[in-house]
């Protein structure tokens, strides 16, 4: 058989094929290794200025900016700092006290609009969108208008009445969402097995829902912890926000103390988000 | 009589302007395997939902042992359903999932461990009661969803296409088992599948549907055999449909002429009068090919699928016949080739008249 | 499925679960919507006050050529960020929904960890890095491109406010992207390549028609919150470089004319409801061609 002793440009042939392999498979390599290389760039664009915001917060010179040695004073300085601890404080109070408030009555209206069909659905459905589509600062200053016009100190209430009032809407967005995956198989079922309107959304429907319920609140809770703008037009003295803080510090003189306490924020939240992700998962895995 | 397990009287269920179930009405035995049959669409799982008290009624009555539950809501009725895809709450064990019916009843705690552990263990899935739904094969799942539903003894068992899901081995098997079950424990089964080979295994009767609508109710023989509508005939199996008016009545046997003259023999338990346009529902496998026979065409067609050989007949007013011939030796395939003429026969008894 | 409330029972069921949201967003955004509706309508006293007398000025003032700068500005930094956003994130998200599943999960979060980060801080940042005395120029210094001398400052341009907004958005550009991209049916690419279309024609003809709402989507994510912002052009443009957030914010600060700053307002809610109101209704459309 003469196909078992390859000709002379058979072998040729193979050979070539094998180039052309390999030239395939090398711009391949090299358009695998462009395409990661860029990643790379987007990765560092997007945590390059953390990174340095983070070394120049151990900065010994009074500027973040050219690097003279080692220091923890400016830890020691944001520690000292009486209005940091105090805006820390508020921003807690807001951030729970919001949380709490806006998943409870998220979750109702949720449930409600989901649930049942009414003819002003659409004007709930409308109202509920309206604060996710509109600016922050259009926010900021028709509550900042309200609240004068009712005669209403700003203060640490006006604050969390107004973070409450865009954390409805996206807490009730969330759970819409799970409740909608959830569909209405789950309470057929538990009301064929005897279940009433009570049992059946305490025995099933509220814990199907608890994953979408937490996922709201800990988007409430940032998003919260996240605001400037209105709650810098919605405060009163003495009920200044970090956010507002760091803002108000960056307009006198920057110094490392703002890196410092930018640093403690960053850790936080990069080790709290995670955390509550991971336990959600957990949760909507049970 | 006695009184029957389920009633329906004059049921009617509308969605908006679509009429999903048109006046139906149904007596079900008490211990019977009774089946809903059709095509998706055909009302029959809207049906199951209302006799559930998931859906309510338009207008009608539905009873349950001779009391009305039309307006009963679904959790006071002592009627339990398993779901198309099963339902079992997902955040819950196969345990608690099985003893939520009887923990709404408010069942004391001994007995529902008890109850939970006998259910389990007649579904053969005692040694997973600690597992997740999600953590279980689509066969153990349907498997839970059944002791979850017939834990709580019920009157009467609902099954929405129980089987749907599963593929066609263990489909097969869960069919016997089921049976099996049902003939145990005694209970009322309703069950709904669009699968006629499964209606005709498992079901003592069968209700077939269309449109909202109950064309034929009987044993399976009956509604194999005797198809009351060309609807009924072709949906339950394979089947031949000739067209042609009345000829000539001998009792139960009539004469049949077709638009070409040929005159074929049929039977009916129908009155019919002569000169009357009927159809004639013929099955496949109860025609005989030969050289010559009552009717006339030409071979079109020869399909071999193993056991039997299909044969697609032309006749000469361009209809085609279906006829199937079993396989008894292993050269009877060849007996006609392409565009052979053959004659087909058959016994009268099995031609029905239907009235057009 | 929505259920009719037909029961007495289900009725008060519905109110209760409705009224806390319906009083808490008509009370408190509902009515300051409203509001700030009817203050564009009025005068400002002379001290900052209000003078209830109807007229259309405020909005006629807003035609001076001054306020439509800045108006244009906004639209023409919220469109560079949004369009440099989609070239930067496309082919990100595309990147990412190359990687395998298993690796894929914790790309997502590490793209997302900066974003759940306070944006005051992100922006504090890059006023740092961008300042005279920052790290670019220390860069540009080391490199020998420039002296200490004539080392030029960043900030307070509008490049400084639009690297500033692309920092703080991209992340969502790139969610939108993928979610799209993952959602993609891969059998239609293999049937595209299948029918003798080669990558490139495949990526224009087929992926890219494909993945098309979530470039609109991302694009609205970034586009509308760009147009209305107002910490990045304040911290990060100095005046130098206002948008139209800052313009609403002096007439609530030192300008104090709250009916000019509302009249502001109600131009900007417009512009963005009406935006979202063409996104949805495109969207609806898709689906319906779908």
């Amino acid at each position: 058989m003469t196909d078992q002793i390859p000709s002379k440009t058979h072998q040729t042939q193979l050979r070539l094929d094998y180039l052309a392999k390999g030239y395939a498979s090398f711009i391949n390599r090299l358009k695998q290794l462009f395409f990661n290389g860029y990643a790379g760039l987007v990765y560092l664009f997007l945590y390059a200025p953390i990174i340095l915001l983070v070394v120049y917060s151990f900065n010994e010179s009074r500027f973040p900016t050219y690097w003279t040695g080692f220091t923890l004073q400016w830890y020691r300085v944001l520690f000292d700092d009486h209005l940091v601890g105090a805006a820390l404080k508020n921003t807690l109070i807001v951030a729970t006290s919001s949380t709490i408030i806006s998943t409870i009555i998220g979750t109702m209206i949720a449930i409600g609009v989901e649930r049942y069909r009414f003819r002003t659905k659409p004007v709930v459905d409308g109202l509920l969108i309206m604060p996710i589509i509109i600016p922050d600062i259009a926010m900021a200053i028709m509550l900042l208008v309200f609240f004068k016009l009712i005669k209403m100190n700003l203060g640490l209430y006006t604050i969390i009445i107004a973070h409450v009032a865009f954390n409805i809407s996206f807490v009730a967005i969330i759970v819409r969402a799970r409740m909608a995956t959830l569909g209405t198989a789950m309470e057929e079922a538990a009301s064929d097995l005897y279940a009433n309107e009570w049992q059946t959304f305490w025995r099933v429907t509220f814990p199907l829902l608890i994953p979408g319920i937490l996922g709201g609140a800990l988007f409430a809770f940032t998003l919260s912890l996240d605001d400037f703008v209105i709650t810098n037009f919605t405060s009163g003295p003495g009920s200044t926000t970090l956010p507002v803080r760091i803002v108000g510090m960056t307009r006198r003189n920057i110094t490392p103390e703002i890196n410092a306490l930018s640093t403690l924020m960053l850790i936080s939240a990069m080790t709290l988000v995670p955390l509550s992700l991971w336990l959600q998962r957990r949760a909507k895995m049970s | 009589m006695t009184v029957p397990a389920v009633e329906l009287v004059n049921v009617i269920k509308h969605f908006g302007d679509v009429v999903a179930v048109n006046d139906v009405n149904l007596k079900i035995e008490d211990g019977e395997f009774f089946s809903l049959l059709g095509p998706s669409g055909c009302g029959k799982t809207t049906t199951l939902r209302m006799i559930a008290g998931l859906e309510t009624l338009t207008s009608g009555e539905i009873l349950l042992r001779g009391k009305a539950i039309g307006q009963t809501p679904a959790f006071k009725r002592p009627v339990n359903t398993v779901f198309q895809n099963y339902a079992l709450f997902p955040h819950l064990t196969v345990e608690r999932n099985v003893a939520f019916g009887l923990e709404m009843h408010k069942i004391p705690k001994e007995e529902i461990k008890k109850r939970v552990a006998e259910a389990l263990d007649m579904v053969l899935m005692g040694d997973l009661s600690r597992r997740r739904p999600n953590q279980l094969s689509g066969g153990q799942q349907q498997r839970i969803a059944l002791a979850r539903a017939l834990v709580n003894r019920p009157e009467v068992l609902l099954l929405d296409e129980p089987l749907g899901a599963l593929d066609l081995k263990l489909r097969k098997a869960m069919q016997l088992e089921l049976k099996q079950l049902q003939e145990q424990v005694g209970i009322t089964f309703i069950y709904v599948t669009h699968d006629q080979e499964e209606a005709l295994t498992m079901s003592d009767r069968i209700a077939v549907m269309d449109e909202g609508k109950i064309l034929q109710i009987g044993a399976p023989q009956e509604i194999y055999e005797h198809p009351n509508t060309r609807f009924v005939a072709d949906f339950i199996g394979e089947t031949n449909f000739l067209e042609g008016t009345v000829s000539d009545i001998n009792g139960e046997a009539i004469d049949v002429s077709l638009d070409d003259h040929t005159i074929v023999k049929a039977h009916s338990d129908l009155s019919v009068q002569k000169g009357q346009k009927v159809g004639v529902v013929i099955r496949p496998e109860k025609i005989n090919l030969a050289s010559s026979g009552m009717v006339e065409g030409k071979v079109l067609e020869i399909i071999y699928i193993g056991t039997d050989t299909r044969y697609v007949v032309q006749l000469k007013d361009n209809t085609s016949i279906t006829v199937r011939e079993q396989n008894l030796n292993s050269t009877q395939a060849n007996k006609y080739k392409r565009g052979d003429k053959v004659g087909l026969n058959w016994d009268p008894a099995n031609a029905q008249v239907l009235k057009k | 499925m929505a259920i009719e409330p037909r029961t007495r029972r289900e009725r008060i069921t519905l109110g209760v679960l409705l009224s806390p949201g319906l009083f808490w967003l008509i009370f408190f955004f509902a009515l300051p919507f409203l509001l700030i509706f009817i203050y564009s309508f009025l005068d400002r006293g002379k001290f900052g006050g209000l003078v209830w007398e109807f007229q259309f000025d405020n909005y006629i003032r807003f035609a001076d050529q001054l306020y439509i700068r800045i108006f244009i500005r906004s639209i023409i930094i919220a469109a560079i960020t949004t369009v440099i956003c989609l070239l930067i994130g496309y082919p990100m998200a595309y990147w990412m929904a190359l990687q395998p599943s298993r690796t894929r999960n914790t790309l997502l979060l590490v793209i997302m960890l900066p974003f759940w980060t306070n944006f005051v801080i992100r922006t504090y940042a890059w006023r740092m890095i961008l300042a005279r005395q920052g790290q670019i120029n220390q860069l540009l210094i080391a490199l020998n491109i420039i002296t200490k001398e004539n080392a030029p400052t960043y900030l307070n341009t509008n490049g400084a406010v639009i690297l500033g907004l692309i920092y703080i958005w991209l992340v969502a550009m790139i969610l939108a992207c993928y979610a799209s991209i993952t959602g993609l049916d891969r059998s239609l690419l293999e049937a595209a390549q299948d029918l003798f279309a080669n990558p490139v024609r495949t990526f224009f003809r087929v992926t890219l028609p494909l993945t098309l709402p979530g470039i609109i989507s991302g694009s609205i994510l970034v586009f509308v919150p760009s147009f209305g912002a107002f910490v990045t052009p304040d911290m990060l443009g100095g005046g130098k470089a206002d948008m139209i957030g800052n313009l609403i914010s002096q007439q609530f600060g030192e300008a104090s004319d709250w009916p000019f700053g509302s009249a502001i307002s109600t131009i900007l809610m417009v512009v963005m409801l009406f935006g979202t109101l063409l996104y949805f209704r495109g969207l609806r459309r898709e689906k319906v061609q779908s």
